[in-house]
């Protein structure tokens, strides 16, 4: 069974990190991704970083840039993590944005995953059809879990489809925002999250962006399974050694 | 069967174009996806677009036949004369209609981007005839380098957001604008300046530019007896104007359409906004086309003398017609652009717009018949190029 969902079933609420591969330093993947796995985290997306990346805030944009100064590429992450299963055991996602994948070559890349041991992709500008009619079939050949997106926004009748699609969870955006623009929940969001919590939909949610410390995860974590934390600990590895990564985490879980 | 060029109802030009936009943008697309067409259709939409059209942009712009420039390179060389527009370029034509649909739309602010400046000046314009709240994105370094344009969108009332992320120019302003929709999704209206990112924008764009070339044919008609020319050549960066000149003539293979892009000091030098040859298929700005990328799939920086044609990307419409040849793809560096602004100074007393004066330099590189029909698309003035004239000519 796929990593993702057998974490799933775990009666837990369940704590997902987000940081940007190559960043602060280009060889620190590995030991951040194994520092989180030591200090309690559920679940990891790593973020292959892009120049141009659409739906990030500025925390995660300058991630990014600074990444690829550093000389972070697709093919240096694979590398980085060839022998990241000997070590570390929790759910791992790539999260990316589309066209670097295109460039490296989507069965490939797919491929490249499903031999390192990565459990799903999150590609937020992979349109739902397109993923569907050419690339839904390599996938799950791979054995990778695709983790659709859906918003405030987005319609009930385009929140079941997406439900029927996807297996593993489904990333729920807490607002209508780019990562990283706010640091707690209002009325509006309980509201939604309540209504998506009474959908009944067959898998699991998990919500982003705006979660950055225990409050925020309690709250996230109230009606969903679980939450993911991006930009406060992108910001965090910025301000501090990558030994205190539990410093950041544990208050948390 | 018959071939067409324009866009699929799904936004798709042959394997170039669609909608690669994160889940945050999709209901705003989706709603402009179904609406635009029926909105457009209405009536009511038609005439006050018309009306605006002639009485405000100025329109319809001569189709001028320039003499002495035909008399030089012995063919006949007709001017679309799109720098007559008011404020100076082709670029109102379409945000007059995206803000007629945006009102239509319920939308209550306005946002775009803008590289030169001349998109968010035609921008701006329309929100103070419309009354609507308008910001527009812009790097920080073109800021710096566009100071006139600024100054102008300030003083027509709109607020310009500096980009500062990336490489701070057109690539990252749309970048801004787009993060800026995503944040506003229900009140926000966002006017894109040229016939790229996702669908519909390429062929909504392009619609509202068509009335370029809606009256060069009766225009052509009257004055040689013919509707179609042999050549229409039109410079492209994203490629409004030139999708706006080539439009009623895309379908009919007689026409030869000509796209110039800039080369820059040169295709292999490394500082070239030449897409079409240094470009790759991917995704830029919610739109699969073709783009300047690295290896490894990040975008690269353009660069041309004009700012208005250093955007990375080509929009899909002309990414398919470059790659299934019904266009041919010209490339006119720095230094022949120049040199062919400044000859229509002198040969025709019309100072154009750097952009415009790429598709100029085509007429130093290729000749055409005695008695052929060559229409040019004057797709803006040179008044904001002014500096660049003059640093590059000591003048």
């Amino acid at each position: 069974m796929n990593r993702i969902t057998q974490k799933l079933q775990e009666n837990k609420k369940i704590l997902s990190l987000y940081f940007t591969a190559g960043y602060p330093g280009l060889n620190d993947t590995v030991p951040i991704i194994q520092s989180l796995e030591t200090s309690g985290v559920d679940m990891i997306e790593i973020g292959l970083p892009f120049s141009d990346p659409l739906a990030d805030g500025p925390t995660i944009q300058a991630s990014s840039t600074e990444a690829l100064e550093n000389g972070m590429t697709t093919e240096r992450l694979f590398d980085q993590l060839k022998d990241i299963r000997k070590t570390v055991q929790i759910p791992l996602l790539i999260m990316g944005y589309f066209n670097p994948i295109l460039q490296y070559g989507l069965a490939n890349f797919c491929r490249k995953c499903a031999e390192i041991g990565i459990d799903g992709l999150i590609i937020p500008d992979l349109p739902i059809a397109v993923y569907e009619t050419d690339y839904q079939t390599i996938f799950e050949q791979n054995g990778l879990l695709n983790i659709f997106l859906i918003t405030p926004q987005t319609s009930e009748e385009r929140i079941l489809h997406i439900d029927k699609i996807s297996s593993g969870f489904i990333y729920m955006v807490s607002s209508a925002s780019v990562t990283g623009s706010q640091n707690s929940f209002g009325k509006e969001q309980e509201n939604y999250f309540k209504k998506i919590a009474g959908m009944d939909l067959k898998n699991p949610q998990i919500v982003g962006f705006g979660i950055g410390n225990r409050e925020t995860f309690l709250q996230a974590t109230q009606h969903q399974k679980g939450a993911i934390i991006g930009s406060a600990f992108v910001n965090f590895l910025k301000k501090n050694p990558i030994e205190s990564i539990p410093d950041f985490i544990k208050p948390i879980v | 069967m018959n071939t067409t060029y324009h866009a699929t109802e799904q936004g798709y030009y042959g394997e170039f174009g669609g909608a690669f936009i994160p889940e945050m943008l999709y209901p705003n697309v989706e709603e402009l996806r179904q609406r635009y067409l029926a909105i457009m259709e209405e009536p009511a939409f038609q005439s006050e677009f018309q009306a605006l059209l002639t009485d405000y942009v100025g329109r319809p712009t001569p189709l001028y036949f320039a003499e002495r420039l035909s008399k030089k390179y012995n063919t006949r060389i007709y001017l679309k004369r799109e720098d007559l527009c008011h404020t100076g370029a082709h670029k109102i034509n379409n945000t007059i209609g995206q803000v007629l649909l945006a009102k239509r739309l319920g939308k209550k602010r306005i946002i775009a981007e803008t590289g030169a400046g001349q998109h968010g000046v035609a921008t701006a314009t329309v929100c103070a005839l419309m009354g609507l709240e308008c910001i527009v994105y812009m790097g920080e370094i073109d800021i710096q380098r566009q100071a006139p344009n600024v100054a102008r969108m300030k003083m027509l009332g709109a607020e310009v957001r500096p980009a500062t992320s990336g490489s701070k120019t057109l690539k990252d302003a749309t970048n801004e604008a787009i993060r800026d929709w995503i944040n506003n999704p229900v009140d926000t209206y966002y006017i894109i300046g040229s016939v790229v990112g996702p669908h519909p924008y390429p062929d909504m764009v392009a619609r509202f530019q068509s009335v370029i070339s809606a009256e060069i044919q009766p225009q052509l008609f009257e004055k040689e007896g013919r509707k179609n020319p042999d050549y229409v050549i039109a410079c492209v960066g994203g490629g409004s104007n030139a999708a706006g000149a080539f439009y009623h003539f895309l379908d009919d293979s007689n026409v030869q359409l000509i796209a110039v892009e800039a080369a820059g000091k040169g295709i292999d030098s490394g500082e070239s906004a030449a897409t079409s040859t240094l470009g790759k298929t991917g995704i830029i700005h919610g739109s699969k086309t073709l783009l300047m990328q690295s290896e490894d799939g990040q975008i690269t920086e353009p660069y041309s003398i004009s700012a208005g044609l250093d955007y990375p990307g080509i929009g899909p419409l002309h990414a398919h017609l470059f790659t299934s040849g019904r266009a041919e793809f010209a490339a006119a560096t720095d230094n022949e652009a120049m040199q062919a602004g400044l000859e229509l100074c002198k040969t025709e007393g019309i100072i154009p717009a750097i952009e415009s004066a790429h598709a100029l330099a085509v007429l130093e590189q290729r000749q055409f018949g005695t008695n052929d029909i060559v229409v040019i698309n004057l797709s803006g003035r040179g008044d904001k190029d002014l500096n660049t004239y003059i640093s590059y000519f000591g003048l």
